[in-house]
């Protein structure tokens, strides 16, 4: 079921925080993962394979390397669901 | 006329690892020695990798030098003659020359000829690949005791401007006697491939075009990470369930799980995939050996012995995989 970018972010900033343990309030739009939020390529694939299951969607693995912000990433969520 | 009936070999019904041995490199190289080309940290390669420091040989020593010291180590352990090994088993991506075999000339040196040597390619599960035909040749009488080596010299092969594999490699033999058993020792394998990720990880460029282009380098490892660090928690997490499964087993009766130590991250995200109990054993010679490919897991065994002598006898999940894709998984009794 489709989610609004609000509920995705959540969710997604909730991973992030399980993995990392980077506090969910930072996990905002606007913000990169690996410049702003400083989580190295092998966390993101935790977090993207926890995002698959959570969000009900795939990612394939050409796609994860495009995904550097947190809008690349509620943006291709939202979009995948739809 | 009645044709004769051909005779058909039958071997032993059940078989197990009966000893370990183990070589690594002669040089302990810190993460401070290699983070220069790489423009990188000691904390940046343990926090990414678990690795603090690799064991590499010395110019003068081969993986054929390993490979024979780990190999007399498994014989002497085993108490058995090197004339009684029926066959030698060289998992290795890191031969001298492509031909002839790493086994031929191990076996030579060790006084097991003349035992059937071959090499297996494939990568780090490479290893597991060969304890699957171990098992098979012992089982169908092809050979009483097969002697299965992995070894590599990775250094070789290491670019030290590479930021995707090559800080990560270490140099190392490990070896183990598989032979006739009382009760069952080795599981089902559960084994395969995907060449669909062919490119994932593996040698920057052919042979022939760096030979041919004189200004060019020689061709060294390389890899993508990310595809790979997927590939080997969730997809590997389910072919060691598979091998679980297969065995008759749960993660709850296992002494020990021995994963190919590609990477510390690997080795958690896996263990906690697979569910395994805080009561198993988790092998990490990763943080002291680097990433050995083919010689990983049975030098991960062989420190897992020394350290945990107890488990001796005990169920240990072993799992190899890499470039190809390829990966095959056991559940095997310590010796």
């Amino acid at each position: 079921m489709a989610q609004s970018k609000d509920e995705v972010l959540a969710g997604l900033a909730a991973l992030v925080n399980d993995e990392t343990g980077v506090p969910v309030e930072s996990v905002v739009f606007g913000k990169s993962f690996a410049d702003d939020l400083d989580i190295d390529s092998i966390s993101m694939m935790t977090i993207v394979v926890n995002a698959e299951e959570q969000f009900d969607v795939k990612i394939p693995d050409d796609k994860v390397s495009e995904l550097k912000t947190v809008d690349d990433a509620v943006n291709y969520i939202v979009s995948a669901q739809s | 006329m009645t044709q004769p009936i051909l005779k058909q070999a039958v071997g032993s019904p059940f078989t197990r690892i009966i000893s370990v041995g183990a070589a690594r490199g002669d040089l302990v190289v810190p993460n401070d020695d290699i983070v220069g080309p790489i423009e990188s940290s000691d904390e940046w390669i343990r926090q990414r990798t678990g690795v603090i420091s690799r064991t590499r040989a010395s110019a003068s020593v081969s993986a054929a030098d390993l490979a024979t010291s780990a190999a007399n180590e498994a014989i002497e352990n085993a108490q058995i003659s090197a004339s009684e090994i029926g066959a030698v088993i060289i998992a290795t991506i890191s031969n001298d020359v492509l031909t002839p075999s790493m086994a031929a000339l191990v076996a030579e040196r060790i006084g097991a000829t003349p035992a059937a040597a071959y090499d297996v390619s494939a990568a780090c599960a490479g290893f597991c690949y060969a304890i699957a035909q171990a098992d098979a040749l012992v089982r169908a009488g092809a050979a009483k005791y097969v002697l299965v080596i992995g070894a590599e010299k990775l250094s070789d092969y290491a670019k030290p401007t590479d930021r995707t594999i090559s800080f990560l490699l270490g140099d190392g033999a490990g070896a183990v006697i598989v032979g006739p058993a009382d009760e069952p020792g080795i599981s089902p394998t559960i084994w395969g491939s995907d060449g669909g990720k062919w490119d994932a990880v593996g040698m920057d460029r052919p042979t022939r075009e760096a030979f041919e282009d004189r200004d060019g380098e020689f061709p060294t490892l390389r890899q993508d990470g990310q595809t790979v660090f997927r590939w080997a928690v969730w997809e590997m997490a389910k072919v060691a369930q598979q091998a679980l499964d297969a065995a008759g087993i749960t993660a709850a009766d296992l002494s020990a799980f021995i994963p190919h130590q590609a990477n510390m991250r690997i080795i958690n995200e896996f263990a906690k995939q697979l569910n395994v109990p805080e009561s198993v054993v988790i092998a990490r010679d990763i943080e002291t050996t680097g990433n050995t490919s083919a010689a990983s897991v049975p030098l991960a065994m062989h420190r897992v012995l020394a350290e945990n002598p107890e488990l001796s006898g005990g169920y240990a999940l072993i799992i190899g995989f890499g470039a190809g894709l390829v990966y095959a998984a056991q559940i095997v009794r310590l010796p």
